[in-house]
């Protein structure tokens, strides 16, 4: 079942195509690598998915349903979480604080009643346990280092219990080691039934974790398969060696 | 109808001398990404500062520009690196509250010195005017048209034209790139502010000729340049120029036509028609964090 | 910035003594010139109070509340005109009213001013502060124009005049601090304080910003509006340039920002320093021009010396002393916790 589809999707910013008649379907329950040359346009179909920018043409489906146009904190709400490619968090909030803030039901009493309060903070404890960073839970957001900070956006976006997680470069700027725990949380969370559609750069990271793979140039799809398939296609080679 | 083509006229004629001090007003919060809710407050020195040269020493008004747009420069130039240099966290909100109490401390130093009595730069050929069609130009407002036109025009042809100019552009665009490639932005910052002031004194000089003023006037004048500045799109020169003509063309119609109470009050209400259709005034970009 | 509200016994209790000293002030204080400060000062308390729930907690900087103040004072002086109420304790019912009225065009005002970001809002919320001061001098057979509009005379007179309405502005300063306090302890709360610190980021999870900020907004507003009404009852007769006065929209700034932007104690604090200076520089130099140049040298002082504010800066002395007497920094772990406000 495609839990998420993006049909012939177009976006230009002037006279830069970035999206150019781009297709792409996520399975549900997958762990889909988008990859592919810079500027082949993957962060921007992150941002049109998560309404950040609007689409020139195309559509987005999600779980059968339309979200064209939908404004982020609506997508967010409907089940799809995003991490940026530079970690994103709150640095004026503790880490605590920071998983706190997601929306997962708006009315007054969600937002003022203090009953939920306890209930949501043992699970954000145990989020950031689960990312192995409660030991920073007091500390604000600005004084993490950028490996705290990039498992704390993960764990805060994870919050809502999203079903679709968009990761913006997930190995970025990290080292082997913090890479591994965050490869496995991954792994252990799509376990849980949490599907992903990650854009990376890293390609051992990609094919060990991802269980399909697809491939950009030029803002369309030249590929899409089983991670072997795609590594061996001769368009892909060509895509990264060529221009 | 020939009121409605005199006020259009005239509207354009006093738009140039807004142009001029909207663009330095702008200008100041490209480079610096500030309110400088004190320009007014400038204006009004600089039309005093003339009007003490011209009242001492017998000076043409306009004259009095070889004096008070040096002065002025220096003066901005100082201000910026004692006042608003040293402001690092919470640049924008701060900066407000610093550049207001600097144009209090004007008023009040002007007040001092010369009472809150209302006065106006005068010259021999105050009343000299000369007729287009059915109605009069006074040459003082042509005059001062020109003034603002010539120094716009430098203005505009150092940011395009000079080295400098580039610095400051760049500046505007990205302040963090402007360093890496060897801009001395906080320089440029104080240059900037600099020229804001002399651009004031100008103004400063033609507004006093056309209009009586005391130290109070600066309140009045700056809600004018900021929503000038917000309508044609903030750290936008050009959108400043346009919006300063449109806003001022409208106004002196609005009083033709209707009357002069609710002309201040249709210079506000084109800003709020124009925010509804473009939040980012006509000229400025819509600003999305880095995605 | 701690997330739980609950009090320490030792700040429960400092609590409970202000507000008990507060209450009893009139008592041992009852000289009209001593009382005349409390009133302005407790106004000051509920004005940055109130500012600081929107400009603190979502960082976006009005500075045409006065613009409010003005139209919940006109708003009072014309319903009780309008309802031929006497002077009297009946007069205050209506103060909410006013407020309410008050939430309806700060609901307005803000729809227009929230669709325009960070430094285009500050100068649309100028533009519709003079809007206002423009509208409440035109528009004479309403508000009387220049020549003012005035309020019915209460029978309470003499050297108690003042107390009632201290006690009006010290309720309203409670309901603002009340509001803030629940405010900045709830999911709405940490709602805005994202925003401020990265409102793109904010949507990203799911906080609705539109709506938060408009509610902020509206919040702050209304009850900027009914310490404006109280005002205007207070001084019996209004002018446009005094209600709606730029002057007193940007003190109850600077007061939150001295204090510390974004915390619960900061506007009061700030309020307490800064009004009573503020009213004694006006009694010794307010004939003179140099009041002005005074008053804006204050002003410099305080935003160069202590841009962050006192209790921020006072909490960063406080951590600092903490992690060179206790702690070690050693293994790279993270940094000790903030100090709450």
């Amino acid at each position: 079942m495609s839990l998420l589809e993006i049909d012939g999707l177009s976006k230009r910013f002037g006279g830069v195509v970035a999206v150019d008649g781009c297709s792409i379907s996520v399975s549900a329950g997958s762990i889909t690598g988008l990859i592919g040359p810079n500027g082949s346009g993957k962060t921007t179909i992150f941002n049109v998915v998560t309404g950040f920018i609007p689409k020139d043409a195309g559509h987005v489906i999600f779980k059968s349903g339309s979200i064209d146009g939908f404004r982020p904190d609506r997508v967010y709400e409907l089940g799809i979480g995003r991490t940026f490619q530079l970690a994103r968090i709150f640095p004026r909030l503790t880490a605590l604080e920071n998983m706190l803030v997601p929306v997962r039901r708006k009315g007054f009493r969600a937002l003022f009643s203090r009953a939920d309060w306890s209930h949501e903070k043992s699970r954000a404890m145990e989020m950031l346990d689960f990312m192995e960073i409660s030991h920073v839970a007091g500390t604000l957001g600005g004084a993490l280092s950028y490996g705290q900070r990039k498992l704390l956006e993960l764990g805060a976006v994870l919050m809502a219990e999203p079903e679709l997680v968009l990761l913006d470069e997930p190995a970025g700027g990290v080292n082997p080691a913090l890479l591994e725990r965050i490869a496995d949380r991954i792994r252990r969370l799509n376990a849980r039934g949490i599907t992903f559609l990650l854009v990376e750069h890293n390609m051992s990271f990609v094919m060990n974790l991802c269980s399909e793979v697809v491939v950009l140039n030029h803002g369309r799809t030249i590929a899409a398969g089983k991670p072997e398939s795609v590594r061996q296609d001769p368009a892909v080679l060509d895509a990264y060696l060529g221009a | 109808m020939t009121r409605i083509l005199e006020a259009a006229v005239l509207g354009i004629l006093t738009g140039g001398v807004y142009a001029l001090m909207a663009s330095g007003l702008t200008l100041i919060f490209g480079v610096m990404r500030i309110i400088n809710v004190g320009h007014g407050a400038l204006v009004i020195l600089g039309a005093y500062l003339s009007f003490a040269v011209w009242h001492n020493f017998g000076l043409d008004p306009f004259l009095t520009l070889v004096i008070t747009m040096p002065v002025m420069f220096g003066l901005g130039v100082v201000l910026q690196t004692v006042f608003i240099r040293p402001l690092k966290t919470d640049r924008e909100a701060l900066s407000v509250l610093v550049t207001y109490a600097l144009a209090l401390g004007i008023e009040g130093l002007l007040g001092y010195f010369f009472t809150s009595n209302y006065v106006r730069l005068r010259t021999w050929y105050d009343t000299a005017s000369f007729p287009v069609g059915s109605f009069y130009i006074t040459y003082v407002y042509i005059f001062g048209f020109l003034l603002c036109l010539a120094i716009l025009g430098g203005l505009f042809w150092m940011l395009y034209r000079t080295t400098f100019g580039g610095a400051i552009r760049a500046t505007m665009l990205n302040r963090t790139a402007a360093q890496l490639i060897g801009v001395d932005v906080d320089r440029v910052s104080a240059i900037a502010f600099g020229i804001g002031m002399a651009t004031a004194a100008a103004g400063g000089v033609v507004f006093g000729m056309t209009n009586a003023f005391n130290p109070g006037s600066h309140y009045d004048l700056i809600s004018r340049l900021l929503t000038i500045i917000v309508l044609g799109g903030l750290g936008s020169l050009r959108g400043a120029v346009i919006a300063a003509l449109v806003m001022l063309v409208t106004e002196d119609v609005t009083s033709a036509v209707t009357s002069p109470v609710w002309a201040s009050f249709a210079f506000f209400v084109v800003l709020v028609l124009v925010l509804l259709v473009r939040p980012q005034g006509l000229y400025g970009v819509r600003v999305r964090d880095r995605l | 910035m701690r997330l739980v509200g609950s009090l320490t016994a030792l700040k429960a209790a400092g609590l409970v003594l202000a507000f008990a000293v507060a209450l009893a002030l009139p008592a041992f204080a009852p000289d009209p010139a001593t009382t005349n400060i409390a009133v302005f000062t407790m106004m000051y308390v509920g004005l940055a109070t109130a500012w600081n729930i929107m400009g603190g907690y979502t960082g976006y900087i009005s500075l045409g509340h006065a613009g409010f103040f003005g139209f919940g004072s006109y708003a009072l002086g014309l319903l009780l005109a309008r309802f031929a109420i006497a002077g009297g304790y009946s007069a205050f019912l209506f103060v909410p009213v006013a407020g309410l009225l008050t939430a309806v065009l700060a609901a307005g005002i803000g729809w227009f001013a929230l669709r325009t970001r960070a430094a285009t809002f500050v100068i649309v919320t100028i533009a519709f502060m003079f809007m206002l001061q423009l509208l409440a001098e035109n528009l004479v057979g309403i508000t009387g124009g220049g020549g003012g509009l005035s309020f019915p005379v209460p029978p309470w007179h003499g050297g108690d005049f003042n107390i009632p309405y201290y006690y009006a502005m010290l309720a309203l300063a409670t309901l603002g601090l009340g509001i803030s306090w629940r405010i900045r302890f709830s999911k709405f709360g940490l709602g805005l304080l994202a925003i401020r610190d990265d409102e793109d980021k904010a949507l990203a999870v799911g906080v609705p910003t539109g709506a938060f900020k408009l509610t902020a907004f509206i919040v702050s507003a209304t009850l900027v509006g009914m310490i404006g009404a109280v005002y205007g009852y207070y001084v019996t007769y209004i002018y446009p340039q005094f209600v709606v006065d730029p002057l007193i929209g940007i003190s109850m700034v600077l007061m939150v920002f001295l204090g510390g932007l974004g915390t619960l104690g900061g506007p009061i604090l700030g309020a307490v320093i800064l009004e009573p200076a503020q009213l004694w520089l006006a009694y010794h130099f307010g004939a003179s021009r140099l009041y002005l140049v005074l008053y804006a040298s204050v002003f410099l002082l305080v935003i160069l010396l202590l841009p962050r504010g006192i209790i921020p800066s006072v909490g960063e002395l406080i951590t600092k002393w903490r992690a060179g007497v206790g702690g070690s920094k050693g293994t790279g772990d993270p940094l000790p916790k903030a100090v709450s406000p």
